[in-house]
């Protein structure tokens, strides 16, 4: 591998050797594909035909009453096929693999978003398919295993270490190196070694080229603000893309979980508790101890539940690019609740986060600004998590019910 | 240095063997019984690994092993006193064995010292292609450390040549695709790897991943110059005890 992925000092690829050439291959495809002006109108006629390309730019005009200030505009990835901008990268890497000739396919899920989206490019696309899935979270997202299962794919709960999205990669990364002659591995965010963050950027980077083209159209200038939730960073680095030569403030939001003094959080970059390190094959930001051991991180979003970030996304907060922020789980929960209230959307946990901390922000900013929020997924996923957060006890009576029709 | 010792060594008998250990499973005390019967056993070389959250590159044997010895509370700096205890207790050349962000973590150049120090030989860092291992071939050097780098059957040419330039005391071949403790078939395709390897270098050959038998290492004599025991000696020690593995070890020439 040549090129070695490093934005500043992170990034890098931190690869087994018996890798190696399996990067190699990878980097020369993408590589190929990326100079193929055929290959990129490929991709945008798939995520209009078999997605919901170009995603809707919504003005919350209820939201930007009630809080008085900035116009708040939500893009819309919540109305991609599967219902999240995982979509977009699935999808991508999908053309790839038709281009490498691999015939399976395998991923890691957090939420399960990414899951279902590379189980249905997968189908699609004919493509035998595995995901792994922490134990965790197999119990938190039992709707998107259900789905998995029911698109022909085998998920398997990996029940080492925190059981959650870090050990589903390195439960990935294993059976990668023992079957990467006929497997790709579909790797969900824009972290690991490169050309991943590289590969998952570009694919994403559509976001941020339609918000941009959507704002100035219905606004005639660009937004003071753009908002995205950050887990490992795929959604945020999509939007951001269209913004990074503008005078426009990035501002990443990441899972403050029961708070930043808490020790309970997934705060990466806008907590002082992470450091930088080497895991998982690349270089960025860790939530580690002096040793260098990786720790439990908290949030009530699956796919924000991740110890690493972005190494793209690290540089741009050394380089003070973009500004990180935290919002707690009740923060998040409550943010949900006045969105679906105000403007009957339903944003998932993950993206509710970006929703929390613009909602902190749009009073200060004046209404002659606009704001756009990135809604990167729908929010039914997270059907019994916010039930229980919200007590809902017409919700609870059913489940009892229905677990009463499973003993009958 | 690590090559001139297994030189030597290599005079006398038909192959060596190098075993593993990881530090802290299941608890402190029995990783020194373990490594005191390796010795016993006979082992010419060791490697010590440094228990890491993320390891990889490890099958389900030592993945568990490097979880339940994190579970003791082992620190990077328990892992060093250990180190040093074994090394002046027994003339063997100890190697640590750990991915990079363990030496990342503690400062590369200090790490380095710090092994020098305490008497160990060398180090394999699976996560640590060449491309990315400035600072510690430095390092290495400085200490007189051997960097011991892995080359897989895979391994095009140009990576053949890189890691023939930059490793130290030997190379470590892996036997085949996946991760350590899964079964090899030790085959002409082999041969055929162990004679591409050596002629990509000079350095005396390691040949790890799989080797769990005596008619594995009847199998690589004369082929390579060193056996690597990892997953089936953990195996042993987790069915039969500390004593059953020297045992084992004993029955492995």
């Amino acid at each position: 591998m040549r090129n070695r992925g490093y934005y500043a000092e992170f990034g890098g690829a931190f690869v087994p050797e018996i890798l190696a050439a399996t990067f190699d291959e990878l980097e020369a495809a993408f590589a190929a594909a990326k100079n193929d002006p055929a290959f990129w109108a490929e991709y945008v006629e798939i995520m209009s035909t078999y997605s919901c390309r170009a995603t809707p730019l919504t003005f919350a005009e209820n939201l930007t009453r009630h809080f008085g200030g900035a116009k708040i505009y939500i893009k819309r990835e919540d109305l991609n096929h599967t219902g999240a901008h995982k979509a977009n990268n699935v999808m991508g890497q999908g053309l790839l693999v038709k281009r490498m000739g691999k015939k399976r396919v395998i991923a890691e899920t957090g939420a399960g978003q990414h899951g279902v989206a590379t189980a249905t490019m997968a189908a699609r696309y004919g493509l035998e398919c595995t995901i792994y899935m922490g134990e965790v979270d197999v119990l938190r997202q039992r709707p998107n295993v259900f789905w998995m299962e029911r698109l022909g794919a085998t998920v398997v709960p990996v029940k080492d270490g925190s059981r959650t999205l870090k050990d589903a990669i390195n439960e990935a990364f294993r059976d990668w190196v023992s079957n990467m002659d006929n497997t790709h591995y579909v790797l969900g965010t824009a972290c690991g070694p490169h050309p991943f963050p590289e590969m998952v950027t570009y694919f994403q980077s559509i976001i941020g080229q339609e918000a941009r083209r959507q704002i100035l159209e219905r606004e005639g200038k660009l937004p003071k603000r753009v908002y995205a939730c950050v887990g490992g960073g795929s959604n945020a680095m999509g939007l951001f893309s269209g913004f990074m030569d503008d005078p426009v403030e990035l501002v990443g939001v990441e899972a403050g979980g029961h708070g930043l003094d808490s020790g309970l959080h997934a705060a990466r970059l806008a907590s002082n508790d992470a450091s930088i390190g080497v895991a998982q094959g690349y270089k960025t930001y860790f939530l580690q101890n002096g040793d260098g051991q990786m720790q439990e991180t908290h949030s009530i979003a699956a796919g924000l539940d991740y110890v690493g970030v972005s190494p793209i996304l690290s540089h741009l907060h050394t380089r003070g690019r973009a500004r990180f922020e935290a919002a707690t789980d009740r923060e998040v929960v409550d943010a949900l609740s006045l969105t679906m209230r105000k403007e009957g959307l339903i944003p998932a946990l993950e993206s509710s986060h970006a929703f929390a901390q613009a909602f902190k922000e749009a009073p200060t900013l004046s209404p002659d600004d606009c704001i756009i929020i990135n809604q990167s997924g729908r929010g039914d996923k997270d059907i019994f998590t916010v039930a229980d957060a919200f007590e809902d006890p017409a919700w609870r009576q059913f489940i009892r019910d229905k677990a009463e029709q499973y003993h009958a | 240095m690590l090559e001139t010792t297994i030189r030597a060594q290599a005079k006398s008998k038909d192959i060596l063997l190098m075993t593993h250990i990881v530090i802290g499973y299941p608890s402190l005390e029995d990783s020194y019984r373990l490594v005191k019967t390796m010795v016993e056993a006979g082992v010419e070389l060791m490697e010590l690994q440094i228990p890491f959250s993320e390891p990889i590159a490890d099958g389900p044997v030592i993945l568990r092993a490097n979880q339940e010895a994190l579970a003791t509370g082992i620190t990077v700096e328990q892992c060093l006193d250990f180190a040093e205890r074994v090394a002046r207790e027994f003339d063997i050349p100890f190697l640590f064995m750990t991915y990079y962000n363990i030496l990342f973590k503690y400062g590369v150049a200090k790490f380095a010292a710090a092994m020098a120090e305490r008497g160990l030989k060398g180090a394999i860092v699976p996560d640590l292609p060449p491309e990315e291992a400035g600072e510690y071939l430095r390092a290495m050097a400085a200490n007189g450390l051997d960097p011991i780098f892995i080359l897989a059957p895979n391994s095009p040419d140009y990576r053949l040549k890189l890691i023939a330039e930059n490793a130290g005391g030997f190379v470590y071949c892996v036997a085949r695709k996946g991760v350590t403790g899964a079964h090899t078939e030790f085959s002409r395709e082999i041969d055929a790897y162990l004679a591409r390897c050596r002629k990509a270098t000079e350095l005396p050959l390691a040949l790890g991943f799989g080797v769990s038998s005596r008619e594995d290492v009847e199998f690589l004599k004369g082929k390579a110059d060193i056996a690597v025991v990892g997953s089936q000696a953990v195996r042993v020690f987790d069915r039969d005890g500390v004593a059953a593995v020297g045992t084992f070890i004993k029955g492995l020439r």
